[in-house]
């Protein structure tokens, strides 16, 4: 697994190449605040004043947005394959996959921008490789039959706009001060509209229910949903709200997306990018 | 038959009175405003007002975190009994996926509201004054039993509560509130596009054009004054409250 070496790769970029320009994009970005000044001292020596809030390696407002990227990259290049492939029926799926390109399409090239007018270079397009090694044939170039591809193109993208959203979730934190925050929380909104229309093309909720990753979604697809079952929100255990009879684990999971850490968004992404 | 319900209108699309309200900052949600502010017609003018709570009588959201977290609930208070309603009397003919669809919205939102009384509660350390009150609502001439009046105030509400989150994340300074405002937010994106769907099957309504930027890809985000406004325009909330401390 290569995932260590992307990871690596990934906090290199940031810390080395990142370092002059990190501070043009601070003045650019304007009112930071504390995130600001605690990403600008070297990792070891960094502590979060909240351990609960405190994220993993990269906590800071350039590297939510090329993580950010990396997912967009992802996303993009696989709709664009997919509308490509001739697996989509037409009518609905395909409707639905060109909507879906469009804003992915425009999220690389915006976060692409945004980046760069802060003057950070932006982490290049990783080489992705959607069969995973082998596991899938989503765009049925091996043969596995249309029917098949069709399943599985319709998984994976379940797969990918649930984990962007719970990876911008994540990120949110980190752009708190930043004048990203607004538009990252814009295009998070957007992921989970995706989320919702996918999920309902497959035929389940639009929502998660507990951290089920639902009918027809191969087991390597459970680490998006691992940590969706959470129902203590804020402190407070959402089953036991209000004075009528309890909430339901569905209805109290249903009502809630859990975040999801960097590292385990990129440990997810990293299944589908074939390392150098 | 009214399409829209509820319209999230530009500014300079609200009524002259309301317009003024917004200029005078006196945002002014709930139908007993009218009374409550009626001599600020000829007193105040254009002038910001120093005090930040020039209506004591009137509960205001508060500013800061508490203010945000006075809004959404203020918010989820609204979604959760407009669903109350539906699930109480559902449309005639509703198709079981519309039943569970809107069942299960009406769950979400009422956790979400009793999430915030409880939360605000706790973070005014009880000090209940500074909790936005339980608001009482009215929805006029809405018809209930109408499919296409329930599903289309649904979808409004849905994505004005989308907007109006997006809007608050940079009001949010404890990165607490922000993940839990998050943990929200997707979810009642998610129900957005539901509802879009069933309202439109087989389209790309989901993520409308009239929702998300064709160029940048970017659903709505509106400040505080501008969903109030709306929300206030719809009639829909007869408890006045104030918003004088949010943008």
């Amino acid at each position: 697994m290569d995932i260590i070496k992307f990871l690596d790769g990934f906090t290199n970029e940031t810390l080395l190449e990142g370092k002059p320009s990190r501070r043009d994009m601070f003045g650019t970005l304007g009112s930071l605040g504390k995130k600001a000044m605690l990403s600008a001292i070297p990792f070891g020596l960094a502590t979060m004043p909240n351990k609960t809030f405190a994220q993993d390696s990269g906590s800071d407002p350039v590297s939510a947005l090329q993580l950010a990227l990396t997912l967009e990259y992802l996303e993009d290049e696989f709709y664009d394959l997919a509308l490509q492939s001739g697996v989509l029926p037409s009518g609905r799926p395909e409707t639905v996959y060109m909507q879906i390109s469009k804003h992915e399409q425009a999220h690389v090239d915006f976060l692409i921008a945004g980046l760069e007018g802060a003057g950070v270079t932006p982490v290049e397009k990783p080489t992705f490789d959607f069969t995973a090694g082998g596991a899938f044939d989503p765009f049925n170039e091996n043969g596995v039959g249309q029917e098949t591809a069709y399943a599985q193109l319709l998984a994976l993208a379940q797969a990918f706009e649930d984990t962007g959203v719970r990876a911008y979730k994540g990120q949110a934190g980190n752009l708190l001060g930043s004048d990203f925050l607004t538009p990252a929380l814009q295009i998070h909104a957007v992921e989970a509209m995706h989320a919702s229309e996918v999920r309902r093309l497959r035929g389940l909720k639009g929502w998660i229910t507990n951290n089920e990753r639902g009918a027809g979604m191969p087991e390597a697809t459970q680490a998006v949903y691992n940590g969706e079952e959470n129902v203590v929100q804020g402190g407070v255990d959402v089953t036991t709200l209000g004075s009528g009879p309890s909430f339901s684990m569905e209805a109290s999971t249903e009502a809630y997306d859990e975040a999801l850490s960097g590292d385990d968004a990129v440990a997810i992404a990293s299944l589908f990018i074939v390392s150098e | 038959m009214r399409k829209s319900i509820v319209k999230v209108k530009p500014v300079e699309k609200a009524t002259n009175r309301r317009q003024f309200l917004k200029l005078g900052g006196m945002g002014v949600v709930g139908a007993g405003l009218l009374v409550a502010c009626s001599n600020d017609d000829n007193g105040m003018g254009m002038m910001p007002d120093p005090d930040p709570n020039p209506n004591p009588d009137i509960f205001d959201l508060g500013q800061g975190d508490l203010g945000v977290l006075n809004y959404a609930y203020a918010l989820e208070q609204l979604e959760a009994d407009f669903y109350t309603k539906v699930v109480n009397s559902f449309y005639a003919n509703i198709s079981d996926e519309e039943m569970q669809v809107l069942t299960d919205l009406y769950y979400h939102e009422v956790n979400h509201r009793d999430f915030f009384k409880t939360a605000i509660t706790a973070a005014v350390e009880g000090n209940t004054e500074l909790v936005l009150p339980t608001l009482e609502f009215d929805y006029g001439d809405l018809d209930f039993n109408n499919r296409e009046q329930v599903l289309t105030t649904a979808s409004v509400l849905e994505d004005t509560g989308v907007a109006a989150y997006n809007g608050a994340g940079r009001l949010i300074s404890n990165p607490g509130y922000l993940l839990l405002a998050g943990k929200i937010v997707s979810v009642e994106a998610r129900h957005a596009s539901a509802i879009r769907t069933l309202l439109n099957p087989g389209s790309a309504d989901f993520a409308g054009d009239d929702y998300v930027t064709t160029d940048t890809g970017l659903a709505a985000a509106l400040d505080p004054s501008v969903v109030l406004s709306a929300v206030g325009d719809t009639g829909f909330i007869q408890t006045p409250f104030t918003a004088n401390n949010l943008p």
